[in-house]
């Protein structure tokens, strides 16, 4: 099936536009709201690349942070050593290399290891990166002093994103995308149809890692000093957590529908009750998980007229809608 | 000081045993995998920590008191929080991720209550604090004192499973609740008991822990952690297993801790867990497949 035909190029061209106004935005708004921008763009892209793992295989990752935080102190290290662009290939490769070591040993067995090997990696890697700088570098904490703006980390997000969005798009159409919506639907019918279930779990994971660790090294000239626990900090890889499920992990776009009030919700939160952060959100997300267990996308899809659909009557349904 | 190592990593570890008895008591039986799990080893170490420093009961006397609390908060945590996800699941598959998405909440809300309350700082207090002479090694009494009630309790406990009615009843729920319900045993009751059980095991071990180990609010994923793995390591559902897994974790923590570097304990809990991951995810006792 090729990707450029009539029906693909239209959305393509849509989003095409939509990010190139986007782009503008800094000529517009104050500083302020480029700080909100760039929050809801990380977490977009955070959410997604959640999403496109973590919705068709119903894996639950915990461990967003980790590879937010080894991309973070991947620039903490080598930031003025070498451009800014070969930093992110680095970074890249270490989120790489550490989501296939968690793939390989997780990911063929059943998803409850997996989810419980994911919830104590946060633990794990702040504890040993904490070591490390106490025992070897002997120095808690790392400033990053890089020549970026805040604009240009709003402009690398937004790329960030166009390409999260493209290449899930891109999935959604291939025999890659079909065969994790099969694994997602039942793993042993999968396996009959001859699908290496283990390896595409794992190919999906890494992808989705690899775009959490850019997030996070894009993110870190914005701290200007980092140490373990701010980079390693487990309520992020909550938050993300409860974004995708609020807007429904299992479309393309729905992530984003939950990120947006979200990320505003979450600011509004902070400002005012900074020290009951932590149990109004543990609130919000038990609302979202008794109330929307399909997020706002199952909601819509519960209740909008059925779609007539004129010529293509063997098309699947990909959203889970409940019975 | 290898007797001193070897030694308190036995305490250590028959306390991973007994919050993992605890543990594989609510996954087995209740099919709820509780990631705050943790949190409520720790709320029951501040219980006795204020029990001790505010009214002046002592922690043994102070589990008279938190044993039967903690059942009944547990019992209303599964009533009010668990059962509508029971009756939503259409599978264990269901079950499993609700429960992992409902308790992650819920492990931030305890979380968060705690910080509130007692910041961030680690806190311990001074229970029968002189040195005993076991072979050799000075160990602190209340060291001691935690090792014997892990023994008599995680003992009953086993008593009570194998020995009585109810106890055979939730070893049938944890087999196959569906035929369970055949032989007239009510499923729904011994998933509620089974996980009010379990939670009283983590507030045993929550208070013995803080009789000699100095704790902190953020340390129920930790404990979460450890339990996971222990679970994991032994069985589902295998009691012995939990505790030959629960000493091995300890003693190879302590050994870690005096021999390598106290920061790397996590390190050594990890690659023990991978190891089992790459060797037998059944565990030492489990059986292959179920």
């Amino acid at each position: 099936m090729s990707i450029l035909t009539a029906d693909t190029l239209k959305p393509i061209a849509i989003g095409a536009v939509i990010f190139a106004a986007l782009a503008f935005l800094p000529s517009l708004v104050d500083n302020y709201y480029m700080s909100l921008a760039i929050s809801v763009a990380s977490f977009a892209v955070l959410a997604t690349a959640w999403s496109m793992f973590s919705g068709p295989t119903r894996y639950i990752s915990l461990a967003t942070v980790v590879f937010f935080g080894i991309g973070a102190y991947t620039v903490a290290v080598l930031g003025e050593l070498m451009p800014f662009a070969l930093v992110l290939v680095c970074a890249g490769l270490v989120g790489t290399v550490i989501a296939l070591l968690v793939g390989f040993s997780t990911l063929r067995l059943a998803g409850v290891y997996f989810v419980i090997f994911t919830f104590g990696l946060t633990e794990l890697v702040r504890q040993v990166v904490s070591w490390h700088e106490v025992n070897v570098t002997r120095e808690m904490g790392r400033y990053v002093f890089l020549d970026i703006t805040q604009n240009d980390i709003y402009w690398q997000l937004l790329a960030l994103f166009a390409v999260l969005l493209l290449t899930g798009f891109i999935l959604g159409r291939s025999r890659l995308g079909f065969a994790l919506r099969i694994i997602g639907e039942d793993e042993t019918v999968a396996k009959h149809c001859g699908i290496d279930v283990t390896r595409i779990k794992i190919a999906l994971f890494v992808l989705s890692a690899l775009f959490m660790t850019l997030t996070g090294a894009i993110m870190a000239p914005r701290w200007t000093y980092i140490d373990p626990v701010i980079a390693f900090n487990p309520m992020l890889s909550f938050q993300v957590v409860i974004m995708a499920l609020l807007g429904g992990p299992r479309r393309l776009l729905g992530p984003l529908l939950g990120v947006i009030p979200l990320t505003l919700l979450f600011e509004v939160l902070t400002a005012n009750f900074p020290n009951h952060f932590s149990i109004l959100l543990g609130c919000v997300f038990m609302v979202i998980v008794y109330l929307l267990p399909n997020g706002v996308i199952g909601l819509y899809e519960k209740y909008r007229p059925p779609k007539k659909r004129s010529h293509t009557p063997n098309s699947t349904k990909s959203g889970e809608t409940p019975a | 000081m290898f007797s001193y190592a070897v030694f308190s990593g036995i305490t250590l570890g028959g306390m991973y045993a007994l919050v993992a008895m605890g543990l594989t008591l609510q996954y087995g039986v209740s099919r709820i995998m509780n990631l705050a799990y943790g949190e409520l080893v720790i709320v029951a170490s501040f219980v006795a920590y204020i029990l001790m420093t505010t009214l002046g009961i002592n922690p043994i006397v102070g589990l008279l008191i938190i044993i039967p609390a903690s059942f009944a908060l547990n019992w209303i945590i599964y009533r009010i929080l668990l059962t509508p996800l029971v009756a939503r699941a259409k599978n264990r598959g269901m079950l499993e991720v609700d429960s992992i998405l409902a308790t992650f909440g819920l492990l931030f809300i305890v979380q968060g209550i705690l910080l509130v309350w007692f910041g961030g700082n680690y806190y311990s207090y001074d229970f029968m604090n002189n040195a005993v002479d076991v072979f050799g090694a000075a160990i602190a009494a209340n060291r001691l004192v935690a090792l014997g009630f892990a023994v008599v309790i995680g003992l009953g406990f086993y008593l009570v499973l194998t020995r009585t009615r109810i106890g055979t009843a939730l070893r049938a729920v944890a087999v196959d609740p569906t035929s369970a319900r055949l032989v007239a045993i009510d499923v729904n009751f011994a998933s509620c008991f089974a996980f009010a059980l379990g939670g009283a095991m983590a507030a045993v071990g929550g208070v013995l822990v803080s009789m000699f180990l100095t704790f902190s609010t953020s340390m129920g994923v930790v404990f979460t952690m450890k339990a996971l793995i222990v679970v994991i390591m032994g069985g589902v559902g295998n009691m012995l297993g939990a505790l030959v897994a629960g000493l091995i974790l300890g003693v190879a923590e302590s050994l870690v801790a005096t021999y390598v570097d106290p920061g790397l304990t996590i390190a050594i809990t990890y690659v023990i867990f991978l190891l089992v991951l790459l060797i037998k995810p059944s565990g030492l006792f489990g059986r292959s497949s179920s």
